[in-house]
């Protein structure tokens, strides 16, 4: 019964969009890296992006606001630095809804979100959130945001 | 005060003094993109000193974070005296920050090897970050430096003012010494070779002239201070000292 309420947890995480990039969810995002139960109380162990992402405290706002309304309140936070959080544990479908939302997903080669061109220059490796570089595609000109690999 | 205590402080302090330091170019910045660029950079070593803060609160037992951050005056402060230099000219800044974050990355690099677990997860994790500031500050110097008659007597000036600062990074004291026995630690004097070999690489590239040894200032990690930290810590502490119980 306690597995099946934490894969109840699971899936409302699911429904957490990340508070920056609303169309990925916390789960997508990969900041969920374990959830555990001891006497009827549930660790939410997750590990931070960027070091300087004020989104984190947003996203365990979100969360609890998220559980409570699902009538979970038994429940606290572990944050854990290691292994380091990685842009590797995106899933290819995350990758993909990225791209669709106009940003360039984590990869070696970056790509165009409006033409798809691979030839794109870097203006600057800061962008508008800690976790985006500002580019430029020299095909179609767009300027446009791709997500730091780290 | 334990060791360990005074070893996290050191790494924390550098990250949220400096910072802090360039937190104070957020709308301040040369271009919008600068100005981006400085404003992340903060943010990161806010984020960074976070989690180290973190740590030393539970070493410490009592002080929470915060209390450490805005809590404690210049002379319990541990960081490197280059880091509360003040910002001066953009060129200034960025001299500030290739010295400093090619010092941090291979600091960093050797600390996430560590024995306390929590330090190497820390120092593993702002590795990844500092990856790019150093990227950052080299790719201006080299801008700067091999720009302009102009911007290179600039930041030639800047290395020439900064450079007695750097020798406070390679010493190593009780407290380094101890750390470096139980395998915690770093023993920074053995990476004094390759910070060199990549500031000279990269000040040749950057047409600019490697200053002559001079006379160092140190004392920063035992909290001797120049003025200008006080001056600093009275803006960042501001708040939290006039309304203790402010929050947000
Ligand atoms: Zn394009």
């Amino acid at each position: 019964m306690q597995n099946g309420k934490i894969n109840k947890i699971w899936k409302l995480l699911e429904t957490v969009p990340d508070p920056e990039i609303p169309v990925i969810s916390v789960i997508d995002l990969g900041v969920i890296r374990d959830i555990t139960v001891k006497n009827n109380y549930y660790k939410i162990t997750i590990t931070p992006t960027y070091s300087g992402c004020p989104a984190m405290k947003t996203i365990q706002d979100d969360i609890k606001t998220c559980l409570k309304k699902n009538n979970i309140n038994n429940f606290d936070f572990i944050i854990k630095y290691s292994p380091a959080w990685t842009t590797d544990w995106m899933s290819k479908r995350t990758k993909d809804k990225l791209l669709k939302y106009g940003i360039s997903p984590p990869s070696d080669i970056t790509i165009c979100p409006q033409c798809k061109s691979k030839n794109t220059k870097l203006v600057s490796e800061f962008g508008a959130t800690a976790c985006k570089a500002f580019y430029k595609c020299l095909d179609c000109l767009e300027p446009f945001e791709s997500f730091k690999c780290i | 005060m334990s060791t360990l205590l005074k070893y996290t402080l050191r790494i924390a302090d550098n990250s949220l003094i400096l910072g802090q330091r360039m937190a104070e170019w957020c709308s301040k910045g040369p271009t919008l993109e600068e100005d981006i660029a400085m404003s992340n950079i903060a943010l990161d070593l806010f984020g960074q000193a976070n989690g180290f803060l973190e740590y030393a609160s539970k070493i410490d037992g009592q002080k929470t974070a915060d209390d450490l951050a805005f809590k404690r005056d210049a002379s319990n402060f541990y960081n490197f005296c280059l880091v509360e230099v003040e910002n001066g000219h953009f060129g200034n800044t960025m001299i500030r920050s290739l010295l400093f974050d090619t010092f941090y990355l291979l600091f960093y690099k050797e600390l996430s090897k560590s024995q306390d677990e929590n330090l190497s997860a820390l120092a593993f994790k702002s590795l990844k970050e500092i990856k790019y500031h150093f990227r950052h500050s080299q790719n201006w110097i080299i801008r700067l430096g091999d720009g302009t008659k102009e911007s290179n007597k600039k930041v030639q000036e800047s290395l020439n003012n900064l450079w007695k600062y750097t020798d406070e990074f390679f010493e190593i004291d009780n407290v380094d010494q101890i750390m470096i026995d139980q395998k915690i630690g770093v023993n920074t004097s053995l990476l004094k070779k390759e910070w060199t070999e990549i500031i000279e690489s990269t000040i040749n590239e950057a047409k600019l002239i490697k200053p002559s040894t001079i006379k160092m200032i140190t004392g920063g990690r035992d909290g001797k201070h120049s003025n200008k930290l006080s001056s600093l810590l009275k803006e960042m502490q501001y708040l939290p000292r006039k309304y203790p119980n402010a929050k947000w």
